[in-house]
């Protein structure tokens, strides 16, 4: 019996839908977990705060907690001016930690494992970022790769350094997420793979098979805390980047 | 599982990584889009502003109900202050009362003192006076009768009985001395 680590993040067409352009649009299990996400979020947010209890239940006062997380994380990284984006990088962190956390259920499948998710979601920040600081700012945006008291003599270089490092943003901050959940959850798949490989080995295998029980436990663990930790590295990621539109000097 | 399996196996070494199959990528972008815009919407039409008023609905209640503690706090010690300064204006106006009191009867009895003592004055100023007219009375007695003693001593001695107005000068000059 051989456990395939990369059939996880295979894409299955459930509906055929559309063809646009001679692509396929299909209705995929992608997009029903997509739709998942969505729903549950919604019922987590809108579910639990329809009481509007004065004194707040437990799943009201989970809404309410992510609610001041993510408003304290962006009012602290892009300032007041920032919390105009408060319900894009809300919508965006929800999304991503229910994502990763839906990812964890097995036989459910990992959204922000697919590069293409993520890198929508970068590209969607990235090109608010460019739009939002040009619109406020006018040119003054570009202030934003001219550093302050750096010599002229280096200046062309530094600039093109923060260019540079600027244009990679939408690929370190979708890869970062890609990365991680991919790379976990071929991990487990694969040390959950050793077990079932050694069961088969007899009895021996039996006692063998405890050793990648524990670390596929441990690892599990690992998982949940990497998956709040990249849903909040997402959104954290995105204030730094917004408040460098809102307020592009050094 | 195993045919699951063998469905992906089978073109393994044509197909890409399944995160790099360009393939899926309109589908998945567009239904990103649905999905993202969705919760979007649905977190800032209802759920944000929702949960937004709650918590300023709840701070809202605790300001009211501490300011309400404060109203409350600053009543009582109104009352307080109040129930004290009562306290003290009576004890103010006791001890104002006791004093008038105090004043006043010691006035009443100098006044007492004072008639008494007038009248004392008065009864012994008269008893003076008689004293003094009984004693100018007896006075005026002495040189009538050092007179008539002397006239009758005169008398006996001599046998014959003086001039009254001699015996009356004689007397009168020694009782002058």
């Amino acid at each position: 019996m051989k456990v395939d680590p990369i059939h996880q993040f295979q894409i299955h067409d459930l509906i055929p839908m559309a063809s646009i352009g001679g692509r396929d649009i299909a209705f995929t299990n992608s997009a029903l977990v997509m739709l998942i996400i969505v729903a549950s979020v919604s019922i987590l947010l809108i579910g639990a705060t329809a009481p509007r209890a004065l004194v707040p239940g437990r799943l009201q006062s989970i809404a309410e907690v992510s609610y001041e997380f993510v408003a304290n994380m962006l009012r602290s990284t892009a300032g007041n001016e920032g919390m105009k984006f408060f319900p894009f990088v809300f919508t965006l962190f929800m999304f991503v930690l229910a994502a990763n956390l839906i990812g964890l259920i097995p036989y459910s499948f990992t959204v922000t494992s697919q590069l293409i998710i993520t890198a929508s979601l970068a590209l969607t920040v990235f090109v608010i970022v460019v739009g939002y600081g040009f619109w406020k700012n006018g040119l003054h945006f570009l202030n934003l790769f001219v550093p302050k008291g750096v010599p002229k003599v280096i200046l062309p270089v530094i600039v093109a350094i923060e260019v540079l490092s600027f244009l990679s943003r939408p690929v370190s901050h979708s890869v970062r997420l890609f990365a991680n959940m991919l790379a976990g959850h071929i991990t487990l798949q694969v040390f959950a793979g050793f077990i079932i490989m050694l069961a088969g080995w007899g009895v021996l295998g039996w006692f063998g098979a405890t050793l990648p029980f524990i670390m596929v436990l441990l690892l599990t663990a690992l998982e949940f805390l990497v998956a709040v930790l990249q849903a909040y590295v997402f959104a954290i990621l995105t204030c730094i980047y917004l408040n460098d539109a809102i307020h592009p000097g050094h | 599982m195993a045919e699951t399996n063998a469905h992906t196996e089978a073109p393994a070494g044509k197909t890409a990584f399944p995160p790099f199959q360009s393939q899926h990528f309109p589908s998945q972008v567009a239904w990103l889009a649905v999905s993202f815009v969705l919760l979007y919407v649905l977190m800032s039409r209802v759920a944000l502003p929702r949960i937004g008023a709650i918590l300023a609905e709840r701070s809202k209640h605790i300001s009211g109900d501490l300011a309400a503690a404060q109203g409350f706090k600053d009543q009582s010690d109104a009352a307080r202050a109040a129930y004290e300064k009562a306290l003290a204006d009576a004890r103010a106006r006791a001890q104002a009362i006791a004093t008038t009191t105090r004043e006043r009867q010691a006035a009443e009895a100098e006044a007492i003192n004072k008639r008494l003592e007038a009248q004392l004055h008065q009864k012994l100023t008269a008893a003076e006076q008689s004293i003094a007219a009984t004693r100018a009375a007896a006075m005026g007695n002495v040189g009538t009768i050092a007179a008539q003693t002397a006239a009758a001593i005169v008398e006996r001695l001599v046998g014959k009985a003086p001039a009254d107005n001699d015996v009356a000068a004689a007397v009168g000059e020694t009782l002058k001395r």
